[in-house]
This record gives structure tokens, C-alpha cells and sequence, in this order.
């Protein structure tokens, strides 16, 4: 029994220990975007505190120009999202549905192409966003390099294969004969698709469409090597240039990073299970 | 229904993977084209555009400095995440799970670094680390000029610090699949266990882990894959310089870097290729294979 006791103790001390160890970042950073610089540069990051100041917070958004970053996020975020679920699914219906040779094999090509490192490809990708030529009205470098259009076009591509295996492991599950009853109605393959598959689908693409959005919003890799221009990146990659030109100010760098964070931490806060249920979707039925 | 998204795969993943191979053969400055004629074996005045055979491959093993001091870096960030990030992401989960008290706090508090994008991870802990300000240095008296410790700039000292940084954030992503690995064990199997008089570490052992099966296999590749890929931390660091390289930045140094080398950088890229494939088929043999027999 006392060994027991013993072993309780040892979990609580662990777990607390680790809590406090895995919070102290956070809230550090936290606690220097308040300080005011001429304060921390005199007597350090931990010297206890003579002023508090939201005057960093001010500063990251006027003077490091956040608002325009945030911007750039959403305008890539949100129509890769979007366009990474419409894809994935069809892809995903078809290959449960539709009694074709080649689904295995498709299926295959897009889950082994989202496990590859992102820099095995980005040579050849590089060379290949300059060749391609886009309307200036598109990108105003005129290519899918330096273009938001360009980051769209390879977050989807490669976040396509990971929704294309939770999704098909998740229709897998839908019985076979609503498909029938809906063939005898005489409802088209479209119909199927869109108005019995993705209705049923919802819980799951609930749970993509938060994994994406923060993978989505926190890629920094594509960002930083396929848009030269530094004013059109999103905030994720922004922040290294940030870090560069405010160099003697990091009490204005933590005041941006904990805005940075703060999207995601929404998100955390509010669709916590959703995140979580689906990095776990594609884990465990799969 | 599946052209685009195919189209789309096959152009912006799987032909540049190729042409990743292909190009390895190649030296290529990216100007100009590409002929399909042998490299003048000039020393001086380096031919352009033509096929160099396995050189790139000869020059990064043989005359290029930072590669092997990249390969090492890799190795050494492999085994922290298999032996000490993995392992430790497991006991949380396996503690969770058993049901302490508070249990949800310790969850959510562990998951958090996971939602945090890597680049801001690395700026978090700068303050951390640095060293006249830093938290460390200050807690242990090396925050004056004659005692600094530059946890972040001493090439000796600066992988582990980054391994810190990774590992932090590593360990919650494993602890939640293996939250989700002992939920979808049947309980009924631990009992089993237990009535056959195991003792809690034994029926972990012997019944448990094996029942988790897909998820060991899962973590596995994540704990792969996610090495080969690490790139964020080092670049916001110092752009993998100075004890910080890896393979992934050296490939990207040598694309957008001041000397574009696209034939030599696309031979690391294939290094990185092959050695990824080994979780790879891993993955899709375990859940592709046994489905279809």
C-alpha cells in the first residue's frame, strides 16, 4: 500500500513539476512584452517590475506594421482551408466509393506525399514557382513565387494527402446501403457526394478545418522560402524579419509574439476537443 | 471530381520530388538551362547546366564542410525525440490516463506548445536563454559579462538548448496520441490482466502497449519524420549556422542562399528523401498492408 502512496506522490510531483515547467516560457514572454525596454535592458528579464506598459503592444501594431501581417495570414489561411477540404473530400468519396483499380494506389500517393519533408521538395519547387507566370492582378510579381497565390497552391497541395486519409477512413464508416438507396432515387454522383457524404462528414471536416487552419497559419518553411517580399508574409514568418529590424527592442518582439500566439490560443481555448480529435482521427482508425 | 486535386499533387509534390532526383546529377546554377552534356572537368571556372553524375553526391560526403556535422545533428535529434521526447510524452499519457486529479489542466497545459508555431517557440525561448537578461542564467549567477553563458551562441552548447526547445513542444504532441492510443485499448483486457495477477507495470508491458499498436507504429513515424523535418527552430535561431546546422538548411541555403547551387542542394534533398522513405513505407505498409490482405 505505502508503495502505492509512494508511486500517487511521484505522479502528482511529476505532473505539477512538468505544468510549471511548460507554463514558465509562456508566461515570461508574456511578462517582458509588458515591460517597458528601458526598464528590462537596466536590471534584466527577471528583476521584479516599476512599470507595466501596454505602450510594446502599441508599438508591435503601429510601428512593425502587424495589422497588414495579420492580414496576409487570413488571406492565405482561410481560402487554403477551405479549398484543402472541398479537394481532399472529393478525393476521399471517390476513392471509397467509386469501384475503380486505382484507389489504393491514389490513396497512397497522397498520404506518402504529405509525410515527406517539406525540404526534399522545395529545390525543384523553388525553380518551378519562378517558371510559372500569373495576371499582375493576381501577383504582383507577376509568378507564383513571392505570390499569396503561390502559398494557397502548396499549402494545399500539401495538406491535401493527410485530409484524404482521415477523410476516407472516416467515410469508410458510413454504411454502403444509404449509398444504394440514394442510387435507386436516381441521385447523380455529385449528389451523393455533396448532399449525403459531406453532410455526414461534418464532425470530421470540423476537426481538419482547426488542424489546418493552425498548421496553416503557423507554416513558416513555405513562407520563408518561396515569398522573398517581406511586407506580403504572413505573420508566422513576418516575425523573423521582426526580430531582425527591432534587434535592440525585444520587449516590442514579445509584445508581437504574444499577438501572434493569440489566434492560435483562441482556437485552443474554444475547439480544444475538435483539435485534438483530429490529430487523433487519422491515428487511430486508420 | 479528382483531376484537380491529383494534378495538383502530382505537379507540386511528387514532380518536384522527382525532378529533385533527376536534378541531382546536375550542376545548375538555375541560370540559364539545362543540357543534357557532361560537365567540363575544369577546376576553375565551374561548367553550368550540365551533367555532373554522382558528384554533387561525392562533393556534400567529401568536401563540404557543414555535412556531416548536419548528419550528426539529424542522428542527435532522432534519438532525443525517440528516447527522451517519446518516453516521456507516453508516461504523461499513461499518468492522464489513469485518472489523477486535475488530470485536464495537466492535459490542456502540456498540449499548448503544440498549438504554438515553431518560429514563435523559438523567439519565446530566446528570453529564456539569452544570456545578460535570460531566465537561466540569472536563476544561476552567470548573467555577468565575465560568466556568460551563451546558451544559444556556444556551438557546444546550442543543439541541447534547441533539443529543449523542440522537446518541449514534441512531448505534448506524443502525449496526446498516446491519450488516445490507451482510450481505444479495451479495458476489459487490463482487467484480464489484473485478475491473472500482474501487477500494474507488468499488465502496462505486456498487454497494453502491444494492444497499442497502430499508435507505437504512429508515433513512430512522427518521431521520424518530424527530425528530418525540423528546420523552424534552427533558422530562427540562427538560420542553422554555427552548430546549429541540419540537413533541411543546408538544402535551403543552397536554393535561396547568396550562391544558388540547385543540383547540389536537390542531392541533399534526395538524402533527405531516402532516409524519409524509411518511415514512409513503414507507415503505409502497417496501414495500408494489412488491409488489403
Amino acid at each position: 500500500m505505502s508503495a502505492r502512496r509512494a508511486g500517487r506522490i511521484a505522479a502528482y510531483g511529476l505532473m505539477i513539476g512538468a505544468s510549471a515547467l511548460w507554463v514558465i516560457p509562456l508566461l515570461f514572454a508574456l511578462y517582458i512584452s509588458f515591460r517597458p525596454y528601458s526598464e528590462t535592458s537596466q536590471y534584466g528579464y527577471m528583476s521584479l517590475p516599476h512599470h507595466l506598459t501596454l505602450s510594446n503592444y502599441l508599438n508591435a501594431w503601429t510601428q512593425a506594421d502587424l495589422p497588414r501581417f495579420f492580414i496576409n495570414s487570413v488571406e492565405i489561411t482561410v481560402p487554403a482551408v477551405i479549398l484543402t477540404l472541398f479537394l481532399a473530400s472529393m478525393v476521399a468519396f471517390v476513392v471509397v466509393r467509386a469501384d475503380i483499380k486505382i484507389n489504393v494506389a491514389l490513396l497512397l500517393l497522397f498520404t506518402a506525399g504529405n509525410l515527406l519533408p517539406q525540404q526534399v521538395i522545395i529545390t525543384p519547387l523553388y525553380r518551378l514557382y519562378l517558371l510559372i507566370p500569373l495576371p499582375s492582378f493576381i501577383s504582383s510579381s507577376g509568378l507564383l513565387y513571392d505570390s499569396i497565390a503561390g502559398l494557397i497552391v502548396i499549402n494545399v497541395a500539401f495538406q491535401t494527402g493527410f485530409c484524404v486519409f482521415v477523410l476516407s477512413n472516416y467515410m469508410r464508416t458510413i454504411p454502403g446501403d444509404m449509398y444504394e438507396a440514394a442510387e435507386v432515387d436516381g441521385a447523380s454522383m455529385w449528389s451523393r457526394y455533396w448532399r449525403l457524404t459531406l453532410p455526414l462528414c461534418r464532425p470530421a471536416l470540423a476537426a481538419l478545418a482547426t488542424l489546418l487552419t493552425t498548421w496553416i497559419y503557423n507554416d513558416f518553411f513555405w513562407a520563408i522560402t518561396l515569398m522573398v517580399t517581406g511586407s506580403k508574409r504572413p505573420i508566422t514568418s513576418a516575425l523573423a524579419n521582426l526580430q531582425g529590424q527591432f534587434v535592440s527592442n525585444q520587449n516590442l518582439i514579445a509584445a508581437a509574439a504574444v499577438m501572434a500566439a493569440i489566434p492560435t490560443l483562441v482556437v485552443y481555448i474554444l475547439l480544444q476537443k475538435q483539435f485534438i480529435a483530429g490529430l487523433t482521427l487519422g491515428a487511430t482508425k486508420g | 471530381m479528382i483531376a484537380v486535386p491529383v494534378l495538383a499533387d502530382l505537379a507540386f509534390i511528387w514532380g518536384p520530388a522527382l525532378t529533385s532526383v533527376a536534378l541531382s546529377f546536375f550542376q545548375w546554377s538555375g541560370v540559364g538551362g539545362v543540357q543534357l552534356r557532361s560537365c567540363h572537368p575544369t577546376v576553375f571556372i565551374p561548367d553550368n547546366g550540365c551533367v555532373f553524375g554522382v558528384q554533387n553526391y561525392v562533393q556534400a560526403a567529401t568536401v563540404y564542410p557543414p555535412f556531416w556535422p548536419a548528419v550528426e545533428h539529424n542522428v542527435i535529434w532522432l534519438l532525443v525525440f525517440t528516447f527522451l521526447a517519446a518516453p516521456a510524452g507516453m508516461l504523461f499519457a499513461v499518468i492522464i490516463d489513469s485518472g489523477i486529479r486535475g488530470s485536464r489542466i495537466y492535459q490542456t497545459v502540456l498540449f499548448l506548445p503544440v498549438m504554438l508555431s515553431l518560429a514563435l517557440i523559438g523567439i519565446i525561448w530566446e528570453f529564456i536563454y539569452s544570456p545578460n537578461f535570460g531566465l537561466i542564467n540569472t536563476i544561476i549567477g552567470h548573467n555577468t559579462n565575465a560568466n556568460l553563458i551563451d546558451w544559444l551562441g556556444n556551438p557546444k552548447l546550442n543543439l541541447w538548448a534547441i533539443l529543449v526547445e523542440a522537446s518541449w513542444r514534441q512531448i505534448g504532441y506524443v502525449m496526446v496520441l498516446y491519450l488516445a492510443g490507451l482510450k481505444s485499448v479495451d479495458p476489459s483486457l487490463r482487467e484480464a490482466a489484473l485478475m491473472d495477477g500482474a501487477n500494474p507495470w507488468q499488465s502496462f508491458w505486456r498487454v497494453v502497449f502491444p494492444a497499442m499498436r497502430p499508435i507505437n507504429i504512429i508515433v513512430l513515424v512522427v518521431t521520424v519524420i518530424e527530425s528530418l523535418r525540423a528546420f523552424d527552430l534552427v533558422y530562427i535561431t540562427n538560420q542553422g549556422t554555427n552548430g546549429l546546422q541540419l540537413l533541411s538548411s543546408l538544402i535551403t541555403s543552397n536554393i535561396v542562399g547568396e550562391v544558388s547551387r540547385i543540383g547540389f542542394g536537390s542531392a541533399l534533398g534526395v538524402v533527405l528523401l531516402v532516409i524519409s522513405l524509411v518511415p514512409i513505407s513503414i507507415f503505409l505498409y502497417q496501414t495500408f498492408g494489412r488491409r488489403a490482405t
